[in-house]
């Protein structure tokens, strides 16, 4: 019990870890902010594409949607990073995961803004252009509130996904929270670090995980 | 173009590293499958034992859903991997990503099936009951089977989520995929194994994809 | 008997003019030639049997369904054809639809405001304004505030109506704006189109409320396997249809 204490939940060395980690949260947070808002602003272009009435627009965008739906996002990550520079491509720790996380986001976004744009009966644009509003002005005061109401959870869910996906950086030696967490672990050789790190996450996402269940629930009743 | 070829698909490189990915391939899929039937297995376990409504075996199913829900799967794996050789636990690098992946794909699962297990009207319980069925009965003849049809699409996407993330393992030195490509692009100074690579995770998974799209498709969501 | 082309003369006199309209859904024809001239004020009402195109020949007056062929006028501009600027045609042309089809994120007021603000660009006073005005020739100013889901199903037609008529159109169109209500709300609505009607809204309704036609009309047609069959003053066709078809369809509605 004492060495699980000493090895796991160690406050000397969790004392000595914060600062760096919360460097790295800062990181973390970082990334997030950046790719968050350009992986729902692809994941919108995509899916408006994959509801398209042009059927080169609605497969490329599909074809698109499923590739990086199958590519592991670590994979991708360290194509672009380790990969690339043999095109002559030499893309930064964080430019590397800004692109590879922007695919991948972008991906999830798709499909879940589909299945919202989907959600929304065609009754509601037909009102909305009887009244004279172009398609854009449909898009953005009809149906895309509907829509992305209609997924929140799902949006949420991904939200938290992508903050989990940010620990990926640290494989690319990007100084976010686990990177300097692992640091501190190796230098001390306890995991105390780590749990630390865990805890921040925790911290993190775990109302947003309980905003996600009441949403649903309320959904469901 | 001749470089991108050279590099990126270089023949000899693709020839020599073909057969370790391959291998890495057979890891990979062993994995996958292990950790798909071991992670619904349990989560749906899970899920029945939440029906009972026993207050406290209740709360720590939440309490484990919503841990192994939080935590980026690579900070657990890293977490047992070095943590437990320190309290004299040593397990291989494949058993730590097996019993992670496991647990967070059983989190999931057990929140998918709940999930499916509430959104099944009362009266579909006590018409169950009522015709002399036991509650556990009543559950698996009457409940579950008609919660499975609102429960698979969101459990093959997360399965799938949850499967490539086998690719975490060569953090850890895991011989799968991506562990043979990153170790054979170092040894031959060449992307051609990465390329590899990503054509095999994509060959894998893209089938699985399109899967679940039709699913998704055929058993249209309730509620929106 | 009157028939649409002696009685509309060219279709620029006609608030609202339809000519040969053609439609078909892939192979299969639902309208065959269409005529029909609506005039100033005018309350025309379309019956038929279920499957005949009325919602079809609606929905290609503001073109939310595209004519194969044909021409459609509203007060003298063409609808139809290229180089049409749609959306400013479509303000003109109101449209109530069976399902309603409120916006649900909105509250009844934002849902008359909307196309205020957006397509006629007003400010937001104006706007909600207007939007007052609207609805409380509903009957709905103490509504304005509640979401589509806290209203009834007959409210909800009538904010519907309210949305309509803030665009200030010079026609309104109404698609079966009754037969998703219960019986004891269908009133309230045919009041507010009655009212719509005398402040003189020129107007084409596709409804099965007889007794509504017979009171407030002022011409019925009758369409069937996409042609209009007969059509004349709501008295003399109840009394004496013309038309084998359409004594068939009146006794099979009188059941
Ligand atoms: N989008 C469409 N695609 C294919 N066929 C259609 C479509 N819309 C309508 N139809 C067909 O066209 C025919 C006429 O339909 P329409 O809705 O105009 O009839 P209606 O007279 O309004 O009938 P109802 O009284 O049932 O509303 C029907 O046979 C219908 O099945
Ligand atoms: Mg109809």
């Amino acid at each position: 019990m004492d060495a699980i204490l000493q090895q796991f939940f160690n406050i000397e060395i969790m004392a000595k870890a914060m600062p760096l980690v919360l460097k790295g949260l800062g990181m973390t947070l970082l990334i997030c902010a950046v790719v968050i808002p350009l992986g729902a602003l692809g994941g919108l272009a995509a899916a408006l594409g994959s509801v398209s009435h042009n059927r080169l627009i609605r497969w490329s965008a599909i074809a698109f949607v499923d590739l990086f739906r199958a590519l592991p996002p670590l994979v991708l990550l360290i194509f672009i990073y380790a990969g690339l520079p043999f095109a002559g491509i030499r893309l930064s720790p964080f430019a590397a995961v800004t692109l590879g996380f922007f695919l991948n986001n972008s991906a999830y976004f798709a499909e879940i803004f589909r299945a919202g744009l989907l959600s929304v009966p065609v009754g509601q644009t037909e009102a909305a252009r009887s009244t004279g509003m172009t398609a854009t002005q449909t898009l953005i005061w009809v149906t895309l509130p509907q829509a992305v109401r209609n997924v929140l959870p799902d949006l949420l869910s991904n939200v938290v996904e992508i903050v989990k996906l940010t620990s990926l950086a640290s494989v690319v030696s990007l100084g976010e929270m686990l990177h300097a967490a692992g640091l501190v672990r190796s230098l001390t050789y306890n995991a105390s670090p780590l749990v630390l790190a865990g805890g921040i996450y925790l911290l993190l996402l775990w109302p947003l995980i309980r905003l996600i269940s009441h949403f649903e629930r309320r959904i469901a009743s | 173009m001749d470089v991108f070829l050279d590099q990126f698909l270089n023949p000899e490189v693709l020839a020599k590293y073909a057969p370790l990915i391959l291998k890495g391939a057979g890891v990979t899929v062993v994995l996958s499958l292990l950790v798909v039937l071991a992670g619904i297995c349990l989560g749906a376990l899970l899920a029945c034992l939440r029906a009972y409504r026993i207050n406290l075996v209740s709360f720590l199913i939440v309490i484990y859903a919503d841990v192994f829900r939080a935590l980026p799967p690579l900070v657990l794996i890293l977490l047992v991997f070095f943590g437990l050789p320190n309290i004299g636990i040593v397990l291989s690098s494949f058993t730590v990503l097996f019993i992670v992946l496991t647990l967070v794909l059983a989190a999931f699962a057990e929140e998918i099936v709940w999930a499916g297990i509430t959104s099944i009207p009362n009266g579909q319980w006590e018409a169950a009951r009522s015709t002399g069925l036991g509650f556990t009965q009543a559950l698996a003849y009457v409940v579950l089977p008609q919660a499975v049809r609102m429960v698979i699409p969101p459990l093959t996407n997360r399965a799938i989520a949850i499967t490539k993330m086998t690719a975490l393992g060569m953090v850890i030195g895991v011989p799968d995929i991506l562990g043979q490509a990153t170790t054979a692009q170092s040894f031959s100074a060449n992307a051609s194994p990465l390329t590899l690579a990503a054509v095999a995770y994509v060959v894998l998974f893209l089938p699985f994809v399109i899967a679940s799209r039709w699913l998704e498709a055929r058993f249209a969501r309730p509620g929106s | 008997m009157e028939t649409v082309s002696n009685r509309a003369g060219t279709p620029s006199t006609a608030t609202l003019s339809l000519r040969a309209l053609h439609k078909s859904f892939g192979t299969f024809p639902v309208l065959n030639g269409i005529d029909l001239h609506v005039q100033r004020s005018e309350m025309v009402f379309v019956l038929g049997p279920s499957g005949s195109g009325k919602s079809t020949m609606l929905r290609c007056c503001n073109r939310l369904e595209e004519p194969d062929s044909g021409a459609i006028w509203v007060e003298g501009d063409l609808l139809t054809g290229p180089g049409v600027d749609l959306n400013k045609m479509r303000q003109r042309i109101g449209m109530v639809f069976q399902s309603f089809n409120l916006y649900p994120h909105l509250t009844a007021l934002g849902n008359v405001t909307l196309a205020l603000r957006r397509v006629l660009k007003m400010p937001r006073a104006e706007a909600e304004a207007e939007a007052m005005a609207a609805l409380k020739s509903v009957g709905l100013s103490d509504r304005a505030r509640h979401t589509p889901a806290q209203l009834s199903g007959g409210q909800q037609q009538r904010v519907a109506i309210a949305r309509a008529l803030a665009l200030k159109p010079t026609v309104m169109l109404f698609d079966e704006p009754t037969s998703a209500l219960d019986p004891e709300l269908v009133g309230d609505v045919l009041d507010v189109m009655r009212e719509v009607k005398e402040q003189g809204m020129t107007m084409l309704v596709v409804s099965h409320e007889m007794q509504f036609a017979r009171e407030a009309a002022d011409r019925v047609v009758f369409m069937d396997g996409g042609s209009i069959i007969e059509q004349g003053p709501p008295d003399r066709f109840f009394a004496a249809p013309e038309q084998e078809r359409t004594r068939a369809f009146l006794s099979r509605m009188r059941g």
